[in-house]
């Protein structure tokens, strides 16, 4: 449907977007480059010149990135584990009829929209404080000793109040992909004589896997950065650095911007790794 | 005025050549029709036309007047789409004022535009609702109350009928007519359905492949066919063909004759024999399926319909010699 | 599923759902309440949960510091002005590509979505020398450009899903009646997708809202939005919680309604229209 006219008309209005994202894209990542690549120290000198590979290996031999790795791993991996297995769960169940089910979606969805900054103060002084906590409180009802969750089980309780910010997120998404599912499909298997657990099994299951995926990837890309509920609670202490936060430590806290960018082409690579299966599906869907 | 006049046109898909170079004169007034088979190019011509694709090469006329570059909006032309492509968060009544308004005509005279055109269309109930509040026929005709409002050198309309269920066609093909006997104004007509073309047109262009297969008046088209093509494309039910002996025996490699020329009969003194194998009786009309030695396909007859013949009966069938068309070995008429 | 369920199922399901539903929604519903405690009750032991002599106390005492409203009225501006600016970039680009598509058209898509998944903290020193050299550093114009270049590809592609169902031949019909590029887009495309813009905006306000990254890193004091303010009360200790929570609801509250409504178009801009 296009004449001349109206397809240089489309590449004029392309270009503000096209062009600041490619600025927004280009710039800070060729200085990111740049930086990894010299020995830069803003409060100790400035930029001391060339280092070539040295910011690399020093950020890679460096006695914290393996933990950070670890710690990375550690909360993706756990926050997935939980949001997917609970997510299918509860969508299920969602999709069941019931009384008030707007409100209970509702009720479900509400963690999203609750920025982290918030969700982590709440869960860390209202929750998981070993003294005036209400963690520390049902423990001392059934007589345990309260524990201090962010110290002692730092990395477990990091998981939790991120799982509890994204569970909604996979719930909702799965839940719009289980309807999704012609109903015939499950009465077919039903007068077939399939009971529930098969029809979930080689029916629901299957069907939602391309949601279950979708999941798992934009949740990875976003897990792979969190940083305000790391900076609020334990500020990395307590082997809950993770890769994006001992970059931030390396640029912003100890401002050694060649090491930190190293770390940060790091993240970039991990990132785009995810991205790249990430797109394969989305441009698959563009066909469609 | 609307003489719109293709020089040369061709429209190419990257390297797909979708109309090879044509030539086309329509004139002021006429109602022209564009007729073929789905993808021969005939929607593609009108897009031409209307400036909403460009052309490859060549040159469209509109007055004499060079429009080959000039936006759509320019050109004078107005188009009913296939779909009315009315604007759904306008009533009615903004729908047709929206091309005033775009040209810039003041409030009163848009007004007074939009309550004529609202009467010659039986629109005047109607011009506060919303388009989703119509149905397919009043959707139709605010579509082309959109387009006389403007008063546009010519009309073009893609394909506007075939969203309508059958008995509003024929209202509404009426309608079309009236409409174009009483504002004289030339119009192209792009539709599939050969009934359309026929009962329509001042003019017929059969399209085929991108190419015009052949231009001329309802009438002429139907009695002198130039190739097979045109033969089968126009006049319902189709002409039925005919090889082997029976075109040699007329000096023809095809010969081709239509349903309402042949006679049907019990007796014996007849020239083709075949057994009924489907008839369809329309009451009016019956229509005979016969299966003749050696030929492949069916060949389909006309009788009245009192004629009573059943699947299984011998039929004897006499020609029309008069109007048997006769075809050489490239599909071209022969006389 | 059309079908009759047992009303002892139904039953069953909607107390499990309601359970479960509560206690995903606890920790919201328990700092509302908190802030409606006085600081001595909100560290009671053991816990209180409706008994308690309700107060406002908290919410004027957090109103009163008059920086409160300064760190909301940031908040408002950025998030909303990033969306603004993102939607009239977005529109013309999204009418591109869904009305004069390319061959191009899909791989720009994807492009500009990936620039979405470039990780923030890989080009943090970058960004934070150019806002230092441009003066941009806490500033809400520079969070503002921030924000929209990191929300413009879902609103791209939010906006070329909801203009891709917008049937074409509207527009050729808009251009056929005189309109030219501006009538098109303003007076056709636009009242047309007023539903898919509204709940695109919608989402990137919530989305523009919470974001905890750069408003964290690029602001100190003048420029700094509720994600910046609640932060600041992640050192100090004791009596504190019922104003913690007060602040809190104030911040959540109105995106906690916008986000209700925009259920749908999360999932739709969250995962660029791959579950549908």
């Amino acid at each position: 449907m296009a004449t001349q006219h109206s397809r240089s008309a489309a590449r004029l209005m392309m270009a503000p977007a096209v062009v600041l994202l490619m600025g927004w894209m280009l710039v800070p990542l060729t200085m990111t480059l740049w930086f990894s690549f010299r020995r830069y120290l803003p409060l100790r000198g400035g930029d001391l010149g060339w280092t070539g590979f040295d910011n690399y290996v020093r950020f890679v031999s460096s006695s914290s990135f393996w933990p950070s790795i670890q710690a990375t791993l550690i909360i993706v991996g756990g926050v997935l584990a939980i949001t997917v297995c609970f997510g299918v769960l509860l969508a299920l169940l969602l999709d069941q009829p019931m009384w008030g089910q707007g409100i209970v979606r509702i009720l479900v969805i509400a963690p999203f929209f609750v920025m982290p900054t918030v969700s982590a103060l709440v869960w860390k002084n209202m929750f998981m404080d070993p003294v005036n906590g209400l963690f520390a409180h049902l423990f001392k009802f059934f007589g345990a000793t309260p524990i201090s969750w962010l110290s002692e089980a730092s990395l477990a309780s990091i998981i939790m109040i991120v799982s509890w910010q994204w569970l909604p997120f996979a719930t909702l998404i799965l839940l719009t992909a289980i309807q999704s599912l012609d109903s015939e499909q499950l009465e077919a298997a039903e007068m077939d004589g399939a009971p529930a657990i098969k029809r979930f099994w080689f029916i629901i299951l299957p069907h939602m896997s391309r949601a279950i995926t979708v999941v798992i990837l934009i949740q990875t890309i976003f897990l792979l950065s969190i940083f305000a509920e790391i900076f609020v609670t334990t500020q990395g202490s307590f082997g809950t650095r993770t890769l994006t936060y001992l970059i931030f430590q390396r640029v912003l806290e100890s401002q050694n911007v060649g090491l930190g960018s190293a770390g940060g082409v790091y993240a970039i690579i991990l990132a785009n790794i995810v991205a790249l299966f990430l797109m394969r599906i989305v441009g698959k869907n563009l066909d469609a | 005025m609307g003489r719109i006049t293709l020089d040369k046109v061709s429209k190419s898909f990257g390297a797909v050549e979708v109309i090879p170079p044509l030539d086309l004169t329509i004139e002021d007034g006429e109602f022209v029709v564009f007729v073929g088979p789905s993808g021969c190019g005939k929607s593609t011509l009108l897009r031409l036309i209307a400036g909403l694709e460009d052309v490859s090469g060549g040159q469209i006329r509109v007055d004499g007047q060079d429009a080959t570059t000039v936006p759509p909006a320019k050109r004078g032309l107005a188009m009913v789409f296939q779909s009315y492509a009315l604007y759904p968060h306008m009533s009615v009544r903004k729908n047709i004022a929206f091309p005033l308004r775009m040209a810039g005509l003041d409030a009163a005279e848009q007004e007074r535009r939009v309550t004529e055109a609202a009467k010659v269309l039986n629109l005047s109930d109607y011009l506060d609702r919303r388009p989703g509040q119509l149905s397919g026929g009043q959707r139709q005709r605010v579509a082309i109350g959109r387009a006389i409002v403007r008063e546009p050198a010519a009309f073009l309309f893609d394909e506007p009928l075939s969203n309508l269920d059958a008995a509003l066609r024929v209202g509404m093909r009426l309608e079309i007519s009236e409409l174009h006997e009483r504002l004289k104004t030339t119009m192209i007509y792009v539709t599939h359905d050969q009934v359309e073309a026929m009962t329509m047109a001042d003019k017929i262009v059969v399209l085929h492949a991108g190419r015009i297969e052949q231009v001329g008046s309802p009438l002429e088209l139907y009695r002198t066919p130039k190739n097979l093509f045109v033969a089968g494309f126009i006049g319902s039910p189709k002409m039925n063909f005919l090889t082997g002996p029976e075109a040699d025996r007329h000096g023809a490699h095809t010969i081709g004759i239509r349903p309402e020329h042949i006679k049907v009969s019990n007796d014996e003194s007849c020239i083709w024999r075949g057994t009924v194998g489907v008839s369809e009786h329309l009451g009016s009309d019956t229509f005979f399926h016969i299966h003749m030695e050696g030929q492949d396909t069916p060949l389909t007859v006309r009788a009245g319909g009192d004629v009573e013949l059943y699947h299984g009966d011998a039929i004897c069938m006499t020609p029309d010699e008069a109007h048997i068309h006769r075809f050489d070995a490239n599909g071209l008429r022969t006389d | 599923m059309a079908r009759a369920v047992t009303p002892q199922r139904k039953a069953i399901n909607t107390t499990l759902a309601w359970a479960v539903g509560l206690l995903i929604f606890f920790p919201i519903l328990w700092t509302i309440l908190t802030s409606f405690k006085t600081e001595a009750q909100a560290i009671n032991d053991p816990p209180l949960f409706l008994f308690f002599d309700w107060t406002l106390e908290n919410y004027s005492v957090v109103q009163e510091r008059s920086d409160y409203m300064r760190f909301l009225w940031n908040s408002v501006i950025i998030a909303v002005g990033s969306t603004i600016l993102g939607v009239l970039i977005a529109v013309p680009a999204a009418w591109s590509m869904a009305f004069v598509p390319s061959r191009r058209t899909k791989d720009i898509l994807l492009w500009m979505l990936s620039t979405k998944m470039l990780p923030a903290v890989g080009v943090l020193y970058p960004i934070y020398l150019l806002f230092i050299k441009l003066g941009l550093l806490d500033s809400r114009v520079g969070l503002v450009v921030v924000l929209m270049l990191i929300n413009l590809p879902i609103i791209v592609w939010m906006l070329y899903t909801y203009f891709k169902e917008i049937p074409g031949e509207i527009l050729e019909a808009a251009r056929m009646d005189g309109a030219g590029l501006r009538e098109e887009i303003l007076y056709v495309l636009t009242p047309m997708a007023v539903p898919g813009i509204a709940s695109t905006m919608l989402l990137n306000v919530i989305l523009a809202w919470n974001e905890a990254f750069w408003t964290l890193n690029l602001t100190a004091a003048k420029a700094a939005p509720l994600t910046a303010f609640i932060a600041s009360y992640s050192s100090p200790e004791g009596l504190f919680y019922a104003k913690l929570s007060a602040a809190s609801t104030m911040a959540i509250a109105p995106i906690l309604i916008l986000g209700w409504f925009s259920q749908k178009q999360l999932v739709r801009g969250l995962t660029f229209g791959a579950v549908k």
